[in-house]
């Protein structure tokens, strides 16, 4: 036995002053390119699925990509800027209809977002304390973030209509509060609509982050806190917040592109063409490539979007990150 | 680290944003093979009350073309809300069915992408010719003046249903001929939560179809000879004006009524609270909501004086379904034997009893059964009164900026805000400015 097992000993380690070196070194080789060749699937699939697309969508943009042409796109024409130009010339009815959306769509964001977080982090807070029924409650909390979308926003968009819909029977029947029954699904009213199904759909998620979040912060800083007469509010302030800021950099970061890019629920709650109130930019450019057949022109609206959240992401972590920093020293 | 997590989250971002700009590739390859004979595939549009309700009915219609020439029918029953996209991305990619239905207003359309397949003479030879159907059915299947691009199936043409016993309660002894008698009617019967007649407000094809049709009565048309949009000529002012008015001047239509997209309209039918719809054909869905064939009447809709016929007296559009095959089909010989079969005078008169329409075959039009009251006025329409919607490339589009700019106006007119020709004329030149310069 002893004599078999000799040979195979000598071959992984042959005899010589420099044999140790070459093993570390293809077991650093091999440490170094682990991570790598773990991250290569997910890696190829990224590219796959967004980064060729994107790229392609870029290329259509500078193209006449209209109905003639999309059976064979090598055949479609290039069109330089042109589709830029008619997207960008706000006095022309395309591009007045695509700054009309924009406005909206920033004006939604920032509420939406606003009160997504503003309720989220209140009931997380809240929830920090033992009381009973405090499981049940996040259980139900977090409803909403659990139903299928579709769902959820048709069931929405029962309850906004206007002559047999909940909403008006509560507001209008019950309560008596309008003159009449409201229009929640076309017209000015959709704005709010909208806004409503965003935050009940969205406010979940800030919920369990920033419930996540509070998890991290000692107890101790609380009661060190409480002890030297702060109180509640003075402990959210200095204590609370403070400690959250790095959850809530990412999480305002992630509900305001989510937010800023909802496609679903204005398609479900207004279908193929949102009245103006609530015209997303989302739904405004599938409008515009879809519905009209002009994929050019909508993929450079899209292309625009893009340098847009781009910019706005890169002031924003260059922004907060900068704050940290001055906060850190 | 700091610079590392700041590139790893503008990495993600650019993945979360990157969803925005995606869409599909492209391909092209011409002309027809027989490279798969035994199978085809086939898109069928949903025309029965649900898909289960279609696949039953087609199924063993396709098993008896499979008994007759071998050759097996793969069936996918697409709903309405997806056909469209379906076939563009079809178009796109170059991987679609080899016979599909489409929405016969959309041929142009979609006639001009190339994707299906020319119904030339040599095409049409193999289907039994054209003369075989109706000329208003053809007129519908492409740009005029080039050989269409695709077959009718099923015909259809828009009548004006009324609910017989709301008529009797309001003292009214028939249904209204010109639009100023339906507005008298109407007048009688919207009160007390109760109205006259029922509209689709924010489903922008059907705001089409019925401003294309007061156009018509008008005089006028949305688009010229040439096929350029003309949406704010005094007739196409006037005829999507007096829709809207229905509503906000006229009030015998229900405010409520600008949300409806959803056919909620044949619901308010069928309960007793509005007295008429226009609709294509109603009769399932009405005995699905309860409401028996007794309890309904049927006439042409309205014109503006005398009776329907052509030009200011047409009444409808030609509506439909036609048959097309991709292009690129690698069964095209099966793909027009399987045409052939669907458009005999049997499956004709077998699929179009089945599912309410006029068969667009002459031959199988002789069937008693398409010569009940309803359907014979829908017949009617459809031989004398009904007109093909502009068959123009961009057909599309104007379906969804007119219908869009409709849809708002309805919106305004349900909150109590005037509509005037300054406004309706507004509205219709930015639909206008929105259609594609070439």
């Amino acid at each position: 036995m002893t004599v078999t097992a000799e040979p195979a000993v000598g071959k992984e380690a042959p005899p010589g002053a420099t044999a140790p070196a070459p093993r570390r070194r293809t077991g650093r080789v091999r440490r170094i390119a682990l991570p790598y060749l773990l991250l290569l699937p997910a890696l190829l699939l990224e590219l796959l699925v967004h980064l060729v697309p994107m790229v392609i969508g870029i290329v259509m943009s500078f193209k006449e990509l209209t109905q003639f042409y999309i059976r064979d796109w090598g055949a479609a024409p290039w069109a330089g800027l042109d589709n830029y130009s008619l997207s960008v010339d706000f006095d022309a009815p395309i591009g007045k209809a695509l700054l009309h959306s924009f406005f909206v769509t920033c004006a939604f964001t920032v509420l939406s977002v606003g009160l997504c977080w503003l309720l989220g982090t209140t009931a997380a807070v809240y929830m920090q304390e033992n009381f009973r029924g405090r499981g049940f409650l996040r259980a139900v909390f977090l409803v909403p973030y659990a139903l299928p979308v579709y769902a959820a926003v048709i069931t929405w968009a029962f309850m906004f209509q206007r002559d047999n819909g909940l909403v008006n029977h509560v507001l209008h029947d019950q309560l008596g509060l309008t003159d009449s029954p409201s229009f929640w699904l076309i017209g000015d009213n959709s704005f709010i609509a909208l806004l409503v199904v965003s935050v009940w759909k969205g406010w979940p998620f800030a919920f369990l982050i920033v419930m996540a979040g509070l998890q991290n912060i000692p107890k101790e800083l609380y009661e060190a806190a409480s002890i030297d007469g702060a109180g509640m509010l003075q402990q959210l302030r200095r204590i609370t917040l403070p400690s959250l800021r790095p959850v809530n950099q990412v999480l305002v970061l992630v509900l305001f592109l989510w937010t800023f890019n909802d496609f679903n629920t204005p398609y479900v709650l207004f279908g193929k063409a949102a009245p103006e109130a609530a015209d997303l930019i989302s739904i405004h450019i599938y409008q515009s490539s879809f519905v009209t057949w002009n994929f050019g022109t909508g993929s450079a609206m899209s292309v625009l979007l893009l340098l847009f959240l781009l910019v706005v992401t890169g002031v924003y972590l260059a922004l907060t990150s900068r704050g940290r920093k001055a906060a850190d020293v | 680290m700091r610079r590392t997590r700041a590139a790893a989250a503008s990495a993600v971002t650019v993945s979360l944003l990157a969803a925005v700009t995606a869409c599909g590739g492209g391909s092209s390859t011409d002309g027809g093979s027989n490279d798969s004979p035994k199978t085809l595939t086939y898109w069928a549009s949903n025309q029965g009350p649900s898909i289960e309700a279609d696949k039953k009915t087609l199924t063993p219609e396709l098993k008896k073309f499979e008994k007759q020439t071998g050759i097996k029918v793969k069936l996918e029953v697409i709903p309405w809300s997806d056909l469209l996209n379906r076939i563009l991305a079809a178009t796109t990619s170059g991987q679609g069915p080899d016979v599909l239905n489409i929405g016969n207003t959309w041929s142009a359309s979609l006639q001009a992408t190339g994707a299906l397949l020319p119904w030339d003479a040599k095409n049409f030879g193999k289907i039994g010719g054209k003369d075989r159907f109706v000329e208003s059915a053809l007129g519908s299947a492409g740009e005029t003046g080039s050989d269409p691009a695709a077959v009718p199936l099923y015909s259809m043409a828009y009548a004006l249903y009324y609910n017989k016993k709301m008529f009797e309660d309001a003292g009214i002894s028939g249904p209204p001929a010109t639009w100023d008698d339906l507005v008298a009617d109407g007048k009688k019967i919207s009160k007390d939560d109760k109205w006259a007649l029922g509209a689709e407000g924010a489903n922008l094809s059907e705001n089409i179809h019925h401003v294309f049709v007061f156009a018509k009565q008008h005089g006028a048309d949305f688009f010229d000879a040439e096929g350029k949009p003309d949406f704010t000529s005094d007739g196409a002012v006037a005829a999507v004006k007096q829709y809207v008015d229905l509503m906000g001047k006229d009030k015998v239509v229900a405010p409520g009524n600008a949300e409806y997209a959803q056919n909620q309209s044949l619901q308010d039918f069928a309960k007793d609270k509005t007295a008429m719809v226009l609709w294509q054909t109603a009769a399932a869905t009405l005995k699905a909501h309860g409401m028996s064939d007794d309890e309904w009447g049927v006439a042409p809709v309205p014109v503006q004086s005398g009776t329907p016929g052509a030009d200011t007296a047409v009444n409808s559009m030609v509506a439909g379904i036609n048959m097309a095959v991709f292009k690129n089909t690698d069964n095209i010989d099966g793909a027009l034997k399987f045409v052939n079969f669907m458009t005999s005078v049997d499956e004709q008169t077998i699929l179009n009893k089945t599912y309410g329409s006029i068969p667009p075959v002459k031959a199988a039009q002789q069937d008693p059964a398409f010569n009940t009251p309803a359907l014979k006025v829908i017949r009617d329409t459809l031989a004398e009164s009904a007109a093909p919607l502009p068959q123009v490339a961009n057909e599309s589009q104007f379906e969804t900026a007119v219908g869009t700019a409709v849809k708002e106006l309805f919106a305004e007119a349900a909150a109590g805000r005037p509509v005037t020709t300054a406004s309706v004329k507004e509205k219709l030149d930015e639909a206008q400015q929105q259609m594609p310069k070439k």
